[in-house]
């Protein structure tokens, strides 16, 4: 198992491996990997490959956000199984019909904000993460005063379903919470999408995304503190994406107890 | 003008060429995404039967995308080489996949001005996988900037460095490991998480000075807009390769934010550098089927074909390395192991039929049904089908992207398995440091002080010690 037995090179770049996560000092065996780092990547890309596949315990992951004090209301996409799902991502974009009369049938008037927790291409992500980042955002709903609507539970969703949940709620704005397309040593990333006035056909360059929200990456709170900055911003400026750009760093040095981190910045491209 | 085919009691009826060419592709996501995919097994091979005798020349005559329409369709019909091209006129598709089996290699140098993008999508849709790297083998295109990429028998391979931050000293260390495995020739080329011309001038003077002090016969790249690139050599900065993401349509191109005439421009600010030492093929292009459609730019051709016209946008470029990034796109375009495989064969085929220098990343995604063993497949395949460069991405696995592609250690498989060398100047190199025998097989212990001391980042931190 070892490369430092007969045999195997013993390979001499190990120590600066500490200097890049990439997977660099390996060792080899001949052209090949030693065993051991067949085995990782291996167990790496199963994970990664199973957060994709597992389906999302939706009443589950309602339960514990429930239990945080928030409504929850469940939604399917139009996509009906994962298979569809990953070749049709319009699919996933949509509402089925029923979906869309349901949610305008439970909102009771203009909110501020909907959220909504979607499986993406993680659903580990969510079963793990989304009701703790739930109750780190909490408080700063509270104190922001924002009117809320119930939060949504969605299968079978990618990034710009929120619009029109966000339409059928009528929503000032939508936060879309969506398990990330995983990579080999993430499959545990949740992003954050926030759309100012949500409606079917708002493009990528409208939105604003908070990534790699996970416990190895951005933590709750900041991801919270982030999202709150972002939410007050778009709701000042009356827009979101690329012409709103992420400066809470300096509010962030201003704010105690919360380390500096990186830019969140305008969503690129959907991920999920 | 419709056409049609008939197959016992039913006969396929397709409403045009672009149609045909769609029906005939070989299914995939992608075009049945963009609902143009053949709807039964049997329509799919009656499409290539009837495309089978569709004349070559009706081909050039039917632009797919209108000549007022679209400037790639320009490109291709204003350039056009006729004289190269009259050889193959007389040729039905079919004929021109038996013309391409039996034809030596110069026949095809000779005819590669005269294959448009959409003449070589036709045929590849006629194609098994084994004429596809049949006739690729044949056809050598060679390039040159600091060393010879594309020579027969030889493989190059892109050292991939990436870091999620861009951190010089992360970057370095993926950079000196790459280098350990004689990986490096193709170019070492970056993707960096930031587009600020700041971070880009500490990164190509960063790579600027490892290629000089290590004195290796390479070089270097940041992939960045195109724009930005420019932007660099008007502040002097040490630039050897132009990168751009192309696409097979104007408006595709214009979603990467780029046009021809940008291209011209930084190809000229490039040329003029003169950093090349044996050659001045100074371009660097990627590609992937799907790009179009994901950009809504798509113009109901399917991805295939769109595909062979990004390298039609990339020809007269006169470009060191073109490489599709064959499965990065995701399972909405190219679905599993299978479709990838078919695709990453596709585009080096086409590529070099119409005389690019095409390159391949094996890749793909997590959410795609493919794993490593499927690129081991790819890999090995296009080893077989003479491919000018693949990726050395360490352990496989893009920290930055987030993508899985080949690594170091393929690279070394790619060779033994197949005896594939190095570039010649970058081989040379390699023995002339100890890192490798004068086979070009690595030695157990290679010169790692003399390389990790002639970092320059890493021996200012101490680590050379």
């Amino acid at each position: 198992m070892s490369a430092d037995r007969p045999g195997a090179a013993p390979d001499p770049w190990a120590r600066l491996a500490r200097l890049t996560p990439a997977r660099i000092g390996l060792g080899r065996v001949g052209s090949g990997l030693p065993t051991r780092e067949v085995l990782r990547f291996g167990l790496a890309h199963a994970q990664a490959r199973d957060a994709v596949h597992t389906p999302l315990d939706a009443e589950a992951v309602a339960a514990g956000i429930a239990a945080l004090g928030f409504e929850t209301i469940p939604v399917a996409s139009a996509a009906p199984d994962r298979a569809t799902y990953l070749r049709r991502p319009d699919l996933g974009r949509a509402l089925t019909e029923a979906g869309a009369a349901a949610l305008a049938a439970r909102g009771d008037g203009p909110v501020d904000l909907a959220l909504v927790v979607a499986d993406g291409l993680s659903a580990r992500a969510v079963h793990e993460g989304a009701a703790g980042f739930l109750a780190a955002f909490k408080p700063h709903i509270d104190r922001a005063g924002w009117r809320l609507a119930p939060v949504v539970v969605a299968t079978q969703g990618r990034v710009a379903l929120g619009d029109g949940i966000g339409a059928a709620l009528k929503a000032r704005a939508v936060v879309m919470i969506i398990g990330e397309r995983p990579g080999l040593s993430s499959p545990d990333s949740l992003g954050l999408y926030l759309t100012f006035g949500p409606r079917v056909g708002r493009s990528d360059a409208e939105r604003n995304c908070i990534s790699n929200v996970r416990p190895a990456g951005l933590s709750h709170d900041l991801a919270a503190f982030k999202l709150d900055w972002l939410l007050t911003q778009a709701f000042a400026l009356g827009l979101s994406g690329v012409n709103l750009k992420d400066g809470s760093g300096p509010a962030l040095d201003a704010a105690p107890g919360l380390p500096r981190l990186g830019d969140g910045s305008p969503a690129e491209a959907d991920p999920a | 003008m419709a056409y049609r085919h008939v197959v016992g009691p039913r006969t396929h009826v397709f409403a045009d060429l672009a149609t045909l060419m769609a029906k005939a592709t070989p299914v995939r996501s992608g075009d049945r995404l963009a609902g143009i995919a053949a709807e039964s097994a049997e329509e799919e091979v009656a499409a290539r039967w009837c495309l089978a005798e569709v004349p070559l020349r009706e081909i050039l005559a039917r632009p797919l995308i209108p000549y007022e329409a679209d400037d790639v369709t320009r490109l291709v019909l204003d350039t056009h080489d006729a004289a190269a091209f009259a050889e193959i006129a007389p040729l039905t598709v079919g004929d021109f996949r038996e013309f391409l089996l039996t034809a030596p290699s110069e026949t095809l140098a000779r005819i590669a001005p005269g294959v448009t993008p959409e003449i070589a999508a036709a045929v590849c849709k006629l194609m098994r996988n084994q004429d596809l790297i049949l006739v690729a083998r044949k056809c050598r295109v060679v390039t040159r900037f600091r060393n010879t990429i594309g020579l027969p028998g030889r493989l190059a391979v892109r050292l991939q460095p990436n870091h999620p931050t861009d951190d010089a000293a992360g970057i370095t260390a993926s950079i000196l490991d790459g280098l350990s495995y004689g990986c490096g020739d193709a170019v070492i080329g970056l993707n960096p998480a930031s587009d600020s011309v700041s971070t880009l001038s500490g990164l190509l003077h960063l790579f600027d000075d490892l290629i000089r002090r290590l004195e290796i016969p390479t070089q270097g790249c940041i992939l960045t807009h195109v724009t930005t690139t420019i932007e660099a050599m008007n502040r002097g900065l040490p630039v050897d390769l132009v990168f751009q993401s192309i696409a097979g349509t104007q408006g595709a191109n214009a979603g990467f934010g780029v046009t021809l005439p940008i291209l011209k421009e930084a190809h000229e600010a490039a040329l003029a550098l003169k950093r090349g030492t044996v050659g001045d093929n100074c371009m660097y292009f990627e590609t992937g089927q799907g790009s179009a459609l994901s950009a809504g730019q798509h113009h109901g051709i399917d991805q295939q074909t769109l595909e062979a016209r990004a390298y039609a946008v990339a020809r007269p470029f006169r470009p060191l390395l073109v490489n599709t990034v064959v499965g990065f796109i995701g399972p909405e375009y190219l679905y599993d192991g299978k479709e990838i495989i078919r695709a990453g064969l596709e585009d080096h085929f086409c590529g070099k039929l119409m005389g690019v220098p095409l390159g391949v990343d094996v890749c793909y995604t997590n959410h795609a049904e493919a794993d490593q063993n499927d690129m081991d497949t790819l890999l090995t395949l296009l080893g077989a089908a003479g491919c000018n460069f693949i990726m050395g991405v360490p352990g496989a696995d893009d920290v930055m992207l987030n993508y899985q592609s080949t690594s170091f250690h393929d690279s070394l498989y790619l060779r033994e398995v197949l005896g594939l060398k190095r570039a010649p100047e970058f081989e040379a190199w390699l023995a002339r440091i100890g890192l490798t025998d004068a086979d070009g097989a690595l030695l157990p212990e290679g010169p790692s002080a003399r390389l990790i001391a002639a970092a320059p980042g890493l021996a200012r931190s101490g680590l050379a010690a």
